[in-house]
């Protein structure tokens, strides 16, 4: 799995100089997008059982494969709690945004 | 009456007697559009019906796309677009209105498509028959606005209206206005040029702007506060270059088939007039005559006849309307509540210098009603009468009877 790849759209210097379309080069984003998210999912890879029904289940396709089973992609992850939902293991807990972490998380086994 | 062999082409050396709808439609067809979708209403039908009958006879190499609304229509055709492909549709009246979203969206991806619009009134109440309130409700959705007086100017336009939509430095739709009826189902002989000159005046399109496997393209995305106004200002800079652009197209079109249409106005015996009639469309040629009559009988009248409504030829009404004492607008359309939408744009342009003639605008023509010779004369009138004294009301509904003692 490759993660969206950002390339910051420079401000052209002058309208002349903006695409004609709206039409532009294809195969990147110009922005990160995630910023409505009031929860964060926060993962417990110790109960996690590598399943992967949250990757296939997340409608952004924010949860990532990882060496260390998945993680969640923060910039794009709209925290809309389905991974947490469709979790068997109950190894996903959604958390308010700027609240502390989770007591497992702590630990160092939530993957940011 | 010119001949048609059987495989459709034309002996273009006399004319074919034709309505405006069919001028239209021969004009799109030696266009060569790739897409054509289109939605029938009265009183366009007969634009769709020939474009599909063509098709259908294999005389036209173009996919028709028979879709189930006008809002489907316009889509279709900016998808056909967003592929480099020449796309042409045709509407009316509340056709034209459920496309209206689609008109914006069209003008802001800067896909030039181009649109024929029969005139016609807006319900309630109902009303089938000729006026410009629909063209002109959507002057503003970034679409290029030609108004047509004759059928050989439908079809001819109907050809260069491609050629300045697709201009790299223009790239915005065009919408070619015929009034509905009386222009779109008068028949007239009208000229067909030939196929293969059509071809060297019109080559195929060609824009790097499009969806395309080898060159992916992000089309249609969005921009926020950041970015969205220079994109507005990007559009704006290039409909008012469509004035420049049109004014070569023309040229080059009148050295290629001898027949040109001029710029965004057409003066007819204003140098020294006194009293003006500003206009647009059909209703031209009455005008004409009426002008041609008052100065046989010693009235310094003129007529300055309005082809482009968008972009708004403001240096060239400007220097027609210069030594005007009297100017009128006589345009087929109401803002209710203010004033017709040409008449606004018209004292805009005219408050913007120091030329300051009485100005009246007359509201005629709705729903079909006929515009007469006497109507045009007394409207001379009342703008001999505004040079003297000043003028009153100055949105004044043509035609109207009102009974004093009501």
């Amino acid at each position: 799995m490759s993660k969206p790849f950002v390339r910051p759209f420079v401000r052209p210097p002058s309208p002349d100089a903006y695409p004609v379309g709206p039409c532009f080069t294809a195969g990147h984003l110009v922005e990160t997008n995630a910023a409505w998210r009031s929860e964060r999912p926060v993962f417990t890879l110790a109960r996690c059982t590598g399943c992967l029904r949250c990757m296939l289940a997340c409608p952004d396709g924010a949860v990532l494969r990882s060496k260390a089973a998945v993680e969640v992609d923060y910039d794009f992850c709209k925290g809309c709690g389905i991974c947490a939902r469709e979790c068997v293991a109950k190894a996903i807990q959604m958390t308010s945004e700027g609240s502390e972490e989770t007591e497992e998380s702590k630990d160092g086994s939530n993957v940011r | 009456m010119g001949r048609m062999s059987a495989d459709g082409a034309v002996s273009h050396a006399r004319p074919l007697f034709m309505s405006g709808n069919e001028a239209v439609a021969w004009g799109a067809r030696l266009a060569r559009p790739q897409v054509i979708a289109a939605y029938p209403i009265t009183p366009q039908t007969v634009v769709i019906e020939r474009l599909s009958e063509w098709v259908a006879e294999g005389l036209l190499d173009s996919e028709f796309l028979h879709v189930e609304s006008e809002h489907s229509a316009l889509s279709a055709c900016m998808g056909a677009s967003a592929l480099g492909a020449r796309s042409f549709t045709a509407t009316s009246s509340q056709g034209l209105l459920y496309m209206a979203e689609c008109l914006h969206y069209a003008s802001g991806g800067r896909f030039p498509i181009v649109m024929m619009n029969a005139n016609r009134a807006l319900a309630l109440p109902w009303n089938i028959y000729g006026d410009q309130q629909d063209s002109l409700a959507v002057l503003s959705s970034g679409w290029i606005q030609i108004y047509i007086e004759d059928a050989q100017e439908a079809l001819d336009m109907s050809i260069q209206a491609f050629a300045i939509a697709e201009h790299a430095e223009v790239l915005t739709p065009v919408m070619l206005n015929l009034d509905g009826f009386v222009l779109t189902h008068t028949y007239e002989p009208v000229e067909v040029p030939g196929q293969e000159d059509v071809d060297v005046f019109l080559p195929s399109f060609r824009t790097p702007s499009k969806m395309d496997l080898e060159a992916p393209t992000n089309m249609g995305f969005t921009a926020g506060p950041a970015h969205y106004t220079e994109f507005k200002v990007q559009q704006h800079r290039a409909m008012l270059r469509a004035s420049q652009v049109a004014a070569q197209v023309d040229e080059a079109f009148g050295q290629r088939f001898g027949r040109c249409y001029g710029g965004g106005v057409v003066p007819y015996r204003c140098g020294d007039a006194d009293l003006v009639l500003v206009t647009l469309g059909s209703v031209a040629g009455l005008v004409r005559g009426v002008v041609d009559d008052l100065r046989a009988g010693g009235v310094a009248a003129g007529m300055l006849k309005l082809r482009f409504l968008r972009p708004f030829p403001e240096r060239e009404i400007v220097q027609a309307l210069s030594g005007a004492r009297a100017v009128g607008v006589l345009e087929k359309d109401v803002s209710f509540g203010n004033a017709g939408a040409v008449f606004s744009d018209v004292a805009s342009t005219l408050a913007s210098t120091t030329i300051r003639p009485a100005l009246l605008n007359f509201v005629a023509g709705l729903g079909g009603r006929d515009i007469s010779r006497d109507d045009v004369e007394r409207m001379f009138d009342e703008l001999r009468a505004a040079c003297v004294q000043a003028p009153g009301e100055r949105v004044r509904f043509v035609n109207v009877q009102e009974s004093r003692d009501g």
